[in-house]
This record gives structure tokens, sequence and C-alpha cells, in this order.
């Protein structure tokens, strides 16, 4: 340590970090309900992840080894510059495999590898109310949702069948956790909803800008929303990735020149990195060998 | 009808500070019976309605409901929960403005079916096929189920208003002006219409209006209000054939005849 002046350890103040986990305190104590708690101004734009900052921030310590994805994907602009931020504030060790982080934040997915006891997910949320769209008035769904009026959620499911003929929402798709309180779990796509159900990791919500955390504290049910006669269920996929052809995977599309040619391949890139070098190949990256 | 009154409405006042909204007023409701508030703008008449249907607390006096398992309830000490579900299961209310009574941004299918989802309906099937069934009564055409209510007509969207308070089969409707805003031949087939479902659902309602051809239509009783006071009550043909108030004389007197 140098003698100029530095960052107290993960960017918040002690203060900060205290009111901070008492929200978590609370909002693990009552699974799904929305803590409000004082956000902070961070060194970044809301919506990019101000939420989840604050949370890694109030529960980081020196052992720590975090993991930050975005879409999924590690090397990505937002994951990038949250985790050298952190590797700049509080000096922790950082990686990229799902397996070694004890602390790992996402925005818009949950790692394909299961997540063990002690790992703890930290989410960014930019609207952290399931009902917002058809209740803009927060006095209105606060109230909705400590009376457990929940009839309104099924009113956009109703909306998406009529006019598509299936359920339509594909991510922040709708969830009831422990029976209770129906909860957004954030812009993550409903492959990833069956995940959150029993899960043995933590899993924390921030939403900076809303001001509002909220968690999944291990072993929790949360049940995705639906009909009766129009059940839930996760995208599939028709091919496997074409890097690593692993199916059951959660996949984006990548346009490859402007006649067409697209390929999917794993959102999830440490899963797909590390398939890869376990001798698994999709059918793109055995052409390029066979070319090679 | 029933023995029992459905609604008991005992010595209700409202304050606005110093000023008056409704004072003192006391009346029973029975099944079956539609009640008709009249009276002039700012005599009390939808303040009145809201510390009827718990939307006002009352200043003073109360309001007892007799709930579908026998009992009597003061509506000023139930909770809040139970109000609620008491409001969107055996009551219904129908805004002058259909806009504050729908959700403007989803379907008419969905506008009826809400009730029903919230009461714990899970079979997308059924709620719609009961939704159907109900704008067929309120002959809106079934291929409009899934249009949205902005793309409605002002007299469509009062009878789609009125369809969504009725799918949970209500025992009491409130109507705040129901006609008002509607040209006089909407008004006449949805005062038709809502003639025939109280008629058939054997509803209780209490209507509250300006208009005394629609008290005259739908009513049994009426209520005269003038400054948060009612001035006359009684058998809805009694009090317009024949008004013994000298105010109600003077409103019955002031129809325009054509």
């Amino acid at each position: 340590m140098t003698d100029l002046a530095t960052y107290n350890f993960a960017y918040l103040d002690e203060q900060t970090k205290r009111m901070i986990r008492r929200a978590i305190l609370k909002a693990i104590s009552i699974p799904g309900y929305q803590v409000p708690f004082a956000s902070r101004e961070m060194p970044m734009p809301y919506g990019w992840g101000t939420g989840g900052v604050q949370v890694t921030a109030a529960i980081l310590g020196p052992d720590d080894v975090l993991k930050v994805i975005d879409q999924g994907a590690d090397d990505t602009t937002n994951a990038v510059s949250i985790r050298a931020f952190f590797q700049k504030v509080a000096n922790v060790a950082v990686t990229t495999k799902t397996r070694e982080a004890t602390i790992i934040q996402t925005r818009h997915r949950i790692p394909e590898e299961t997540l063990t006891a002690g790992q703890t997910l930290v989410y960014q949320v930019p609207i952290p109310e399931p009902l917002r769209f058809l209740e803009p008035r927060e006095t209105e769904t606060r109230k909705m949702h400590a009376l457990e009026e929940y009839g309104l959620m099924h009113v956009k499911l109703y909306e998406d069948i009529a006019r598509n003929g299936h359920i339509a929402t594909t991510y922040a798709y709708p969830v009831k956790v422990e029976g209770r309180y129906v909860m957004d779990p954030s812009p993550t796509p409903k492959f990833d909803n069956p995940k959150m159900h029993m899960s043995e990791a933590l899993q924390l919500f921030g939403a900076g800008r809303e001001k509002r955390i909220y968690a999944v504290p291990p072993y929790t049910e949360v049940v995705s929303l639906d009909f009766e006669d129009h059940p839930f269920e996760i995208q599939h996929f028709d091919k496997p990735c074409a890097l690593c052809g692993a199916e059951h995977v959660y996949l984006d599309e990548v346009v490859l020149d402007d006649k067409g040619g697209r390929m999917f391949v794993c959102s999830d890139t440490d899963h797909c990195e590390d398939r890869r070098e376990h001798g698994h190949a999709g059918h793109l990256l055995a052409q390029q060998e066979a070319a090679e | 009808m029933s023995a029992v009154p459905l609604l008991k409405v005992n010595d209700v006042s409202k304050f606005y500070g110093s000023r008056i909204g409704c004072r003192n007023v006391s009346f029973e409701l029975w099944p079956g019976e539609v009640l008709a508030i009249v009276g002039e703008s700012g005599s009390g008449k939808t303040t009145l309605l809201s510390c009827l249907s718990t939307r006002l607390m009352p200043s003073s006096g109360v309001v007892e409901y007799h709930m579908r398992d026998g009992q009597y309830r003061d509506l000023a000490r139930m909770g809040e929960a139970e109000r609620r579900f008491l409001m969107r299961t055996d009551w219904g209310f129908v805004h002058q403005n259909p806009a504050d009574g729908l959700r403007m941004t989803v379907s008419a299918g969905a506008n009826v079916g809400e009730r029903l989802m919230a009461v714990g309906d899970r079979h997308y099937g059924n709620i719609r096929a009961t939704a159907t069934d109900w704008l067929r009564r309120v002959e809106i055409e079934e291929d409009r189920i899934d249009d949205q209510p902005r793309a409605f007509s002002g007299g469509m969207r009062q009878r789609l208003q009125i369809a969504r308070n009725l799918v949970t089969s209500p025992r009491l409707v409130f109507m705040d002006e129901p006609t008002g805003g509607l040209d006089v031949s909407v008004q006449a087939r949805l005062l038709d219409l809502v003639r025939g479902l109280v008629h058939d659902l054997g509803l209780s309602a209490i209507i509250v209006t300006h208009d005394l051809a629609v008290a005259r239509l739908l009513s049994h009783r009426m209520m005269v209000m003038k400054d948060g006071l009612v001035i006359e009550q009684g058998l809805t043909d009694r009090v317009l054939d024949d008004p013994r108030e000298p105010y109600t004389q003077l409103l019955v007197s002031s129809i325009l005849q054509v």
C-alpha cells in the first residue's frame, strides 16, 4: 500500500455497506419481497448494474473470488469494466470459471453450470416490479403485493396467449417465490427460471435506479406462473452449439456474414470454453479444424 | 326477495372539514332492489355512493352489509384485504367514465377475465369462454374480444365495463352516472341492457344519476338529495308522479319535454 489516499475496501463506505447488508438480510428473510434501500450514486450510469454493484460491494470480502458476466459472457464491456472496478477498489481475486467463483454478478443469465452451496449470484435488475407495466402506480402495486392480489399478473399472460396463441413472454418471466411473493427474476431468459428453483446458491437482486433489493435464499421454491391449459415451458433450440456441440443450453445467434449466414453458440462463454477444452466440438469448430 | 336487507345504512354523514358532503342518511337496500339517488350537482350523491362502497370512510354512521355467510358486517371495521376482496367479487362498481373502470391497454377479453383470474381461475380456455359469453350478453360482437377498449365506442366501453363487473356474479352493483356522456339512443340501449341484466341476475343496485329518466326506467325506489340531505324518498313512480317536497317538484317539472 502506498501512502496515497485510497478507496475504502470495495468502494462503498462502511455505513453504506451496513445499510445495504441490513436490506439484504431483510430480503433474505422475506423471499421475493422488494426491500427499499438508499441506493447510492455509483461511478457508472444507471442501467449498467449500479444495483448489482452495490450488492456485490456490500457482501464482498478480501477472500472472495469474483466472476462477472453480461449476457452469459465474461468478455463483454459491462462484465469487463465491473470486474476491473472490483479489482481496483477491493483487490479481490477474479475468475471466469463458474466453479471457482464465490460471488457471481450477472446481467441477464444464470450460468449453465449448476451453482453450489456457498456461492452467491448477484443479479443486476432494471425494473424490479413485475406488475409495473400493467399498474403504473407504486402505491397500488405495493398494496397488491401486501394483499397478495396477483390476478393482474395472469392478465398479462392471458394477453400473450390471446395475441400470440402461446405465452410469448420470453424474459423477465414472473415467478412466485415460496408460495407468496410474485417476483421479476430480472431480464433473464425464461430458460433460466427452472434453475432458480431450489437452488443451492444464494440469489440476490439489486435494482439501483429503483432502489430495491430482493432475494431468493438457498433451497427456495420458485415457480413460474402459467395457466393449466398453457403450462410454462422453456425455450428449445433446434441445433446444438456450433462451437462446443452442447445441447439443452441457452444459445445466442451470431451473424457471420451479409449473406444470411449465422450460427448459434452458447451464451455462457465459460461453459462453452470448458467443453471445448474437454474435447467437445460443434459442427463449425470441426469444419475449421478440418480446413486447417 | 329474502326477508333481510342486503345493505343497512344508518345515519351516515361525511364532512369535508367544515363542509358537508352528506348528512344523516339512513336507508335499507333489499336483495333484488334497485335504488336511484338523484339530485343536482353538488348535492352529495357521489359522496354518499363513495361512503357506501367504502371508497370513502364516512365521518359518522354505520354501513352494514349482509355477507354471503349470513352475517352482517360493518364495512368500516373490515380489514382492507377483506374489503378489497368483497369489492372484486360480491360487488361491482360502474364508473361514469369507462376509462376509470377498465384497463384501457389490455384486450376486452382480459378486462372481463381479470376478476376471474383475481379469484384464482387458472384455466385460459375457461376464462376465455366466460369472457366470450359475457361479451355476447352485453351485445359486443365476439370478434372484438381481442381488441383493446381504446378501439371501442363510448357505449361499447360502458357495456364492457358492466360485463367486467358482473362476471363474478356480484350481488350488489354501484353505478355512478352510468349513462353520463352517452348520446340518447346509446343511453336507451344501455338502460335496456342494464334493466334486463338486473332482472335476470336478481342484482341489487344503487344508481347515482341526475337524469330522472334513468331513475324512472331502472329503479324501484329513489332518494332525492339536496345539500347533503335526503329530502324525499319512496317508490320511484310515486316520487316522480306525486312529488311532495317543493324541491322535488321543481326537479320533476324542469325535465325538458320534447
